[in-house]
């Protein structure tokens, strides 16, 4: 077991501090600061050496797994590799100390990386124009679902409060609904793990909006009756919404705009493969079809015979309006464009073909070994879920014990107990950039966990035991809260600067 | 291509485990009608030679302007451990920590963060991030609405001094969900907002919030004490937004007025995030424990493991979307947590002092440069009173051109208020911080005066 590594506050010592790093101190500097407005006791951060700092964090840096160490097949995520080109050009210093309200003058590289950016997108997904502004998918859900509404405002169509969303929708999608002002209608999927049909004409009428799908679903297989549901939705009145966070699956296949959808997001955190930070920045960019697009949020980005330019509220005057301080997640934005640059036009092919591959050979792998899919009869797309409802019987194991094993075992988990209507399940996306040897060795962990439920249940049901921690209290996490370090240090009076 | 390492031989061998005979067969269940035709609008790919040798030429084309301009975003010392270690791919290229105990780096990381977010703002708890800081004003106005029983009006004021985008962006966020924001103007002669405005723009009604900017757009400074006690009369919650390099100096919300704020949001970007073209920020959110349960965003807890062991792992998740679903505090998944990665190294190195001379620095710049401009003939203050690392300035003509003008020698000299607040025109925001120098301030001092000189006789004549 690894030793505790101390909190920040309990490294450096008082009085200490990385002060090659500080400002040269301006004794008066403050001093027509009004003196009430003042501190009177500083904060209580640490007081360390920079090697204190470097040391502690590198080390809990070693306490992480990550895409560039381990197998990271969590479902609906597509942790596949980060190429590092993207970083070091997205880096670039001028990129970086580029002020976000700087002239278009001296933006030009910039905004033709991003007009281009939108270009491609538009092409990817078949939509009539892009919105590179939300800051991750749920934002972008957010921006598009403001959209309908704003659409069906415009119309003088004030009766549609009501999003349809399937049961096994991602749970952004009806929290976005409700920020949106709308009441959720959720329906049901059928056995197959399409969506049931009957259910949707029963649900869909006057009030109806729109409806927010996933394609390929959270269940990790297409759609097939999308036509019927772009029928039965659009003539009703309501639009469709396109969560494009599994677009990594029909990249080049399919496009959301010719399956008649009428905006979509994507994860360009997912799909482009800008790193996720330990949670984080994503990107959501946004599409429509053109009668949306007077809607986009703002800014976009216009061109003027090779010159570029911000389009805001005197452009776009119906624009549901910003939502960020400046431009969105403009670094993760750069990223995704040197990738869609590096994969070009056949890349998008490929990074469907394999991803689409890997995913069913995991499966067909996990199923010899007695795993049990959870649609079985299905194709699966990039992902496909199994359930455990039969070993969790026969075991008394659950899907928690399986994937905390799996980490013993070098393996980062794959999702867990979503989508939440089916039982004691795992979603696996290996994505394509995993060779057939990691996915071989994953079979091989599991085929192991298999054995272990019928012959070394205390060993799973323990699990993990090569970790930092043992198996976190949760219940407890949430009953005692303990959410600040207690013994950081109480300020002292503040000394002149 | 494309990342992929699969060998034709794999390719033949996993074909033939799944059952099919070719790549296309996996993707018969979609109607043949949708399959899509070439991706003409994507170019054809490059490789990584020729994309970065791209990707210079771009950035050179944008170069390094002298930058004076604030405005939400501010252009501070990044040390160099702090992107040293934020770049590792352990942090870099791991996910939110759903596995607590493969993830321990991160949780202690957000853990340690929420410690000092709490600290700088005299604030209880924190969460692990927001978007950035307008869309966690926008968030702070909805949990407002949530936290504050006492109020049915959905009714939050919002003073003309709150960053103009930050006000729009808490348009956009909360109005479709019934907010109402009355809108309170600033005091013209000292730019901050007197208490008289507050009640008339409550017209003796029930208000949910008050958002206050401390430091405001303008760089000024409210009077904190009477808004917040203002508030608490009132049966309002005090939504404080503030800039945390000037935490290091100036007093938390959590000692505002009698009771303290009671949400306090921000901009995390001056910690260690460079300005990056806008983006990606972080917005940071703090609040009394009492509210806790209404907070937007991810929170991790210490707690105990199985042996007894302390560790980390996200909590109070009943809050959140992939639990409550239609019912969460929040729709926010995905947040920033790499910046706050960044931010939390930055705090670590700067401490209490180091953020205060940070704090000081950037001011005497600002007082250099504010010194410097109003020398010029055609510049003049527009508000009395003190300020902190921004103020106002008013020019005898309009300011875009003067801006261009600028800008074309290579200096951003500040930010353009006409469009925000036409009757403050002409007037710009400018900001110095601890990046510039004696020569910077001279350079722009010398182009500004140039720029604003009557021209002489000779070429009026021409
Ligand atoms: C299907 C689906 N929709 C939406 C989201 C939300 O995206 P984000 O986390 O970027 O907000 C996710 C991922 O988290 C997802 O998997």
């Amino acid at each position: 077991m690894a030793m505790r590594e101390p909190t920040i506050f309990e490294c450096g010592a008082p009085g200490r501090g990385a002060s090659d790093q500080w400002p040269t101190p301006s004794p008066d500097a403050l001093a027509d600061i009004p003196p009430q407005l003042r501190r009177k006791r500083r904060p209580a951060l640490p007081e360390a050496s920079e090697l204190d700092v470097v040391r502690h964090y590198t080390r809990l840096s070693q306490r992480n797994f990550c895409i560039d160490t381990h197998f990271y097949p969590l479902g609906s995520c597509t942790m596949k590799y980060n190429p590092k080109a993207c970083n070091q050009y997205a880096m670039l210093p001028e990129f970086l100390g580029r002020h976000p309200l700087a002239p278009a003058a001296s933006s030009q590289g910039l905004l033709r990386c991003l007009h281009e950016l939108q270009e491609i997108l538009k092409s990817v997904t078949g939509m009539g124009a892009v919105s590179l502004v939300p800051m991750a998918g749920a934002q972008g859900e957010f921006a598009g679902v403001s959209m309908i509404r704003a659409y069906h405002r415009s119309r003088g169509d004030l009766g549609r409060d009501e999003i349809v969303v399937p049961e096994a929708a991602h749970g952004t999608n009806p929290a976005t609904a409700t920020m949106c002002g709308f009441r959720v209608r959720e329906i049901p999927v059928n056995a197959d793990g399409d969506v049931d049909l009957a259910a949707l004409r029963a649900a869909v009428g006057p009030r109806t909006a729109g409806i927010m799908l996933t394609n390929p679903s959270t269940l990790g297989v297409f759609e097939r009756h999308i036509v019927e549901i772009e029928q039965i939705v659009h003539g009703a009145g309501g639009l469709l919404y396109y969560d494009g966070a599994n677009l990594n699956a029909i990249l080049g296949k399919v496009r959301p705009g010719d399956m008649g959808f009428d905006v979509i997001h994507m994860n360009l955190h997912k799909t482009f493969s800008t790193p996720h930070g330990g949670g984080g920045p994503g990107a959501g960019a946004v599409g429509v079809s053109d009668r949306l697009a007077p809607f986009l949020p703002i800014p976009i980005v216009g061109e003027d015979r090779g010159s570029f330019r911000w389009l805001d509220e005197t452009d776009l005057p119906q624009s549901i309006g910003r939502l960020s301080t400046f431009m969105g997640n403009v670094g993760v934005l750069l990223r995704a464009y040197v990738y869609v640059r590096m994969l070009g036009r056949d890349g998008m092919r490929a990074v469907a073909d394999h991803a689409t591959l890997n995913a069913n050979y995991l499966c067909a792998r996990l199923a010899a070994l007695g795993y049990d899919p959870a649609y079985p009869s299905r194709r699966a797309s990039h992902e496909f879920l199994i359930t455990l409802k039969r070993q969790s019987r026969m075991y008394d194991v659950s899907a928690m014990d399986v994937a905390k094993r799996l980490l013993d075992l070098g393996f980062h988990a794959p999702t867990t107990y979503f989508p939440l209507m089916v039982p004691e399940c795992l979603l696996i996306e290996p994505t394509e950039t995993e060779s057939r040897a990691t996915l071989d060795a994953f079979a091989a962990a599991m085929a192991r966990i298999l054995a272990e439920m019928q012959n070394d249940r205390d060993q799973l049901k323990s699990a993990p035991h090569a970790m930092p921690v043992r198996r976190l209290d949760d219940v407890r996490a949430a009953k005692q809260l303990d959410l600040t370090w207690p013994g950081a240090p109480a300020g002292p009076v503040s000394a002149s600067p | 291509m494309a990342f992929i390492p699969h060998t034709r031989a794999d390719v033949e061998e996993m074909l033939a485990v799944i059952g099919v005979g070719s790549l296309d067969a996996l993707f018969e269940e979609i109607p043949a009608p949708l399959r899509a035709a070439e991706l003409t609008g994507v170019p054809e790919a490059l490789t990584e030679m020729q994309v970065g040798r791209l990707m210079r030429e771009r950035a050179a084309c944008d170069g390094t302007p002298l930058c004076f301009i604030g405005a939400g975003a501010y252009e501070h010392h990044v040390p160099a451990a702090v992107w040293a270690i934020t770049t590792r791919g352990e942090f870099y290229t791991a996910y939110t920590p759903y596995q607590a105990e493969a993830s321990q780096g991160t949780l202690q990381l957000l853990y340690e963060f929420q410690t000092m977010l709490a600290t700088l703002t005299g604030m209880e708890v924190s969460n692990a991030s927001l978007y950035d800081g307008a869309s966690a004003t926008g968030e702070a106005c909805l949990m407002a609405v949530r936290a504050n029983r006492k109020s049915t009006s959905r009714r939050i004021l919002v003073p003309t001094t709150l960053h103009p985008r930050y006000r729009e962006v808490g348009h956009s966020i909360a109005g479709q969900q019934g907010l109402v924001f009355e809108v309170v103007p600033y005091d013209p002669a000292r730019g901050t907002i007197a208490v008289d405005a507050l009640d008339r723009a409550a017209a003796g009604g029930d208000v949910t919030a008050l958002v206050v900017q401390q430091p405001n757009f303008f760089g000024g400074f409210e009077d904190v004490d009477a808004l917040t006690d203002w508030a608490h009369a009132h049966d309002a919650l005090l939504i404080a937004v503030v800039n945390p390099i000037s935490l290091g100096m100036l007093r938390s919300p959590g000692e505002w007025g009698q009771r303290g704020a009671d949400i306090v949001v921000g901009e995390g970007q001056p910690l260690g995030v460079p300005l990056s073209s806008g983006g990606p920020y972080f917005g940071f959110m703090t609040t009394r424990k009492e509210f806790v349960r209404h907070m937007p965003g991810r929170i991790v807890g210490r707690t105990l493991d199985s042996a007894g062991q302390e560790g980390y792992t996200l909590t109070l998740q009943a809050r959140e979307q992939h639990i409550r679903r239609a019912k969460a505090t929040s729709n926010i998944c995905t947040n920033q947590g790499l910046l706050v990665t960044a931010a939390t190294i930055y705090l670590s190195l700067m401490g209490a002092e180091g953020l205060e001379r940070t704090a000081a620095a950037a001011h005497a710049r600002t007082r250099q440069l504010r010194a410097a401009l109003l020398g010029i003939p055609g510049v003049r203050g527009a508000f009395d009173g003190p300020f902190f690392h921004e103020t106002v300035l008013r020019l005898d003509r309009p300011v875009a051109p003067v801006l261009a003008a600028l800008a074309a020698q290579g200096i951003l000299g500040g930010y353009d208020l006409a469009r925000d607040y036409p009757a403050l025109a002409p007037a710009m925001l400018v900001c110095a911080t601890e990046t510039k120098t004696d020569a910077d301030i001279e350079r722009y001092a010398a182009a500004l005066e140039r720029i604003l000189a009557p021209a002489p006789p000779s070429t009026a004549n021409s």
